[in-house]
């Protein structure tokens, strides 16, 4: 269970884009999570709930993007997505496939609330 | 007051990554091999540890690096083959992190060819963290079952090689080696496998050897 060391650097993203914006407020995160990215969004929910408070994220909403493995086929110039560990290429069954999306865990969009205009 | 939306698109894993980065350039700088090893609590990386140190003694130097949660046991089991090792006691963190590896990598001799860094056991959390390494093997023992690698993924795709461990209980278990290896390649085909008994000594010659050969492609430039 690492998710609380992801929400830790992702304090620390949130707190650096709110003071280099002027924001008193972080109100809403989007988080991309690959399904290989080895963290397990109802944990990191978890560990945002536990984390946030007293934070300038208090009452922030966290959105989860799960994103799907996408795979290259070197061999057919195919693509496929996989929920799954299957690694192979669906039109040619290839498995020298390159994982181009999927392995990624970002901070995608934040929400910021600035006092004045 | 005004609301913004931002697309900042930052990784969560970039300053991990940057810090390994270093590592990895300065251990190439000194020509040694870093080799991460991940595997579930109990699967005999220390064992296998302490039969490398006998293996390589006298040809190669080297030292180790124990994550664990609490206790410094490992490191005392590592030092009692004349090895040295730093023990990184992570208090409760499943996994270490590249920073950790760099807070005692200036302490290391400079001399040595091998450092191997022995990860907190867990199969999910450690494969998320490039320690610098060069190498990343996953330990694999026969008590465990041949199926995991269908359950942890990650740890088999982000290895170089898979060491099925405890073979001399092979005999006594339902484990079966070709399938474990088979289902490690099904998600990449590239790993190498060895079955190995650290207590009995088989397949310790192969693994050996495969790790000379990427200390020598490290060195001649080609890693
Ligand atoms: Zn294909």
């Amino acid at each position: 269970m690492h998710e609380l060391s992801l929400v830790a650097s992702m304090f620390a993203i949130l707190e650096e884009q709110a003071r280099a914006h002027g924001a008193t407020r972080v109100t809403a995160v989007v988080l991309k999570v690959g399904v290989m990215s080895g963290a397990v969004p109802d944990l990191l929910e978890s560990a945002f709930e536990a984390y946030r408070k007293g934070t300038l994220a208090e009452g922030a909403r966290l959105e989860i993007v799960v994103v799907p493995v996408k795979l290259r086929c070197p061999d057919c110039g195919g693509s496929t997505v996989r929920e799954d560990t299957d690694f192979s290429c669906s039109a040619c069954g290839s498995r020298r496939v390159e994982i181009v999306e999927g392995r990624d865990l970002v901070v995608d969009k934040i929400e910021l609330e600035t006092d004045g205009a | 007051m005004t609301v913004k939306t931002l697309t900042v698109v930052h990784d969560l894993l970039a300053t991990n990554k940057q810090a390994a980065a270093a590592i990895r350039g300065e251990l190439r700088g000194r020509g040694i091999l870093a080799v991460n090893l991940l595997s579930s609590p109990g699967s005999g990386k220390t064992t296998l540890l302490e039969a490398l140190a006998d293996r390589f003694r006298g040809r190669f130097r080297l030292a180790v690096i124990e994550g664990d949660i609490e206790t410094e046991r490992d490191a005392e089991r590592i030092r009692a083959k004349g090895v040295p090792a730093w023990q990184i006691t992570t208090g409760g963190a499943c996994h270490l992190e590249a920073r950790m590896i760099g807070k005692v990598l200036a302490g290391i001799p400079a001399d040595i060819d091998f450092l191997f860094i022995e990860n907190v056991g867990n199969l999910v959390c450690p494969a998320s963290y490039d320690l610098g390494e060069q190498v990343r093997l996953v330990l694999l023992s026969s008590p465990e079952g041949d199926d995991k690698p269908a359950k942890y993924p990650q740890a088999f795709l982000s290895a170089d090689a898979l060491v099925l461990t405890k073979a001399d209980l092979l005999p006594y278990l339902p484990f079966d080696p070709a399938r474990a290896s088979a289902e490690a390649r099904a998600i990449k085909p590239a790993l190498r496998v060895f079955t190995v008994s650290a207590l009995r000594g088989e397949g310790l010659d192969e693994l050996a050897a495969w790790l000379v050969d990427a200390l020598e492609r490290l060195r001649s430039g080609h890693a």
